[in-house]
């Protein structure tokens, strides 16, 4: 039987895992940010709440959910081990370096703005994946659904956890900025007719995405919606 | 050698040897001319210091007229300067002003290894090319010159793919060193014409082999490889370079 050989771990088997998990989780994202977008019906949570459950209880939603994390962490790992691999192709620097020059600081910072990201994954999934899915969430709204919307308007009572959270949409609007147009050209999809779509799109992605989820807990904490 | 009324700080790397430990020298030169070229102003610098009885510096160089890869200066922060689309030759002082300080190193990477001065050893990227960059050709008559048609489209893809002159420009501003747009332009002068089919997929996946044995870094598209190369080789070749390295690993049944 013939072998795929060194496809996943040479240079360009490797920038291939980072822009296919990339893209999943940027499919995710959208998944994430429509459902948590119902709290802007300013219904208490309600409808929020009804999705969560059904995100909760769906059997190919929680299978997917396996997907994502292992994802996620493949992710994380290999974009850690390529940021070091890559750091140390250049074992002495510059005394001077115009970087600004020729690229887009936000390019160059891919695996500053990820860690900032893990940061704040981390203190993320704590506050309410672990809560909905391992601790249990405390009290259910008047439809007997469990009451993830109360989860999130107490954590959000904190403002520094509000600010960590709008910190970390900077980083993720930068990150996607990037890596939204990147994912594309890795996989080879640079095209004259395409590209200037994908560029565009992943522009307006970005800056959706990050602003719809860093007006979550304000409007939660500033009790712009109830 | 026309002279002129510039007076300049030049910040040199100098370093003995491959084992030496560098460091940056100032020199002071002056009644430099703004038509002079920057390897023109280092001639005059090196003439002073040989009269001085000093070491000059060393620097590589060979046409001065933009086409052969030889020079290689990371002047203020950038490969080959502050203008672009031009080799280190053909930069001029004019793009100076009176009293400036110019920082001058070599290119900076694992596989550039500094072996004198400014000049680095580039033979990973002969390496490279060893390993694949080359068609078979049948010995005898020549054939015909148009005997293969090639739509004009494709052959300016391949023509401006092969302006790539292998100066390491990209390697020297990429922030992971990584050798992609040389070795992808390589690739695809020979992937988009007839004569290079044969062995294109044996050819990507040797030569990216090759590549990475060598301790270039990875790719991560920011652009400033393209941005910085003196012939304007474009991205599109490192998108080319991975198409064929997946069709090569994934839809190939043939193993390299």
């Amino acid at each position: 039987m013939a072998s795929f050989g060194n496809a996943f771990s040479s240079s360009i088997g490797k920038k291939l895992i980072m822009g296919i998990t990339g893209l999943f989780l940027i499919l995710f994202l959208i998944v994430h940010c429509f459902i948590n977008s119902l709290i802007f019906l300013n219904d208490g949570g309600l409808t929020f709440n009804i999705g969560a459950h059904f995100m909760a209880t769906n059997w190919l939603i929680r299978g997917s959910e396996v997907i994502l994390m292992a994802g996620l962490l493949l992710h994380i790992v290999q974009g850690l081990r390529l940021t070091f691999q890559n750091q140390a192709s250049r074992p002495v620097k510059y005394a001077v370096n115009d970087g600004n020059a020729n690229s887009k600081w936000y390019s160059r910072s891919m695996g500053l703005l990820g860690t900032l990201l893990l940061i704040f994954l981390i203190v993320h999934l704590s506050n309410f994946w672990v809560v909905s899915r391992f601790t249990g969430i405390p009290t259910t709204d008047s439809n007997g659904h469990e009451d993830l919307y109360a989860v999130m308007r107490e954590t959000f009572q904190n403002v520094w956890i509000v600010v960590l959270y709008v910190l970390a949409m900077a980083s993720l609007a930068y990150h996607l900025l990037h890596g939204f147009a990147s994912a594309f050209q890795t996989l080879g999809w640079n095209h004259k007719k395409y590209s200037p779509l994908i560029k565009g799109f992943g522009v307006w992605y970005s800056i959706i995405i990050a602003i719809l989820f860093a007006a979550m807990p304000i409007a939660v904490h500033t009790g712009l919606i109830k | 050698m026309s002279t002129g009324n510039m007076n300049l700080t030049l910040k040199i790397w100098r370093q003995k040897n491959n084992k030496a430990k560098g460091n940056l020298v100032d020199y002071k030169i002056s009644e430099i001319s703004p038509d002079m070229s920057f390897l023109e102003m280092f001639d005059v610098l090196n003439e002073q210091l040989i009269n001085k009885g000093e070491e000059p510096v060393v620097f590589d160089h060979d046409c001065r007229e933009g086409i052969c890869g030889a020079c290689s200066m990371y002047i203020n922060g950038r490969p080959h300067g502050p203008k672009e689309g031009i080799t280190t030759c053909q930069l001029h002082m004019r793009s100076f002003k009176d009293g400036d300080t110019i920082v001058v190193e070599p290119w900076r990477a694992k596989a550039f290894p500094v072996i004198k001065d400014l000049t680095v050893d580039r033979t990973a990227f002969d390496r490279i090319i060893a390993a694949g960059g080359f068609i078979s050709v049948n010995t005898g008559n020549a054939q015909d010159a148009n005997a293969l048609p090639i739509p004009k489209f494709q052959a300016d893809l391949a023509f401006e793919a092969a302006a790539c002159i292998g100066c390491g420009a990209c390697v020297a501003t990429c922030k992971n060193a990584s050798a992609m747009l040389f070795t992808s332009a390589k690739i695809s002068q020979l992937a988009l014409l007839p004569q290079g089919q044969p062995e294109r997929y044996r050819r990507v996946q040797s030569m990216v082999a090759q590549m990475d044995a060598e301790g270039f870094g990875n790719c991560t598209n920011t652009g400033a490889c393209e941005a910085e190369c003196p012939k304007g080789i474009s991205l599109e070749n490192i998108a080319r370079m991975n198409r064929d390295f997946y069709s090569a690993k994934f839809v190939s049944e043939e193993e390299v």
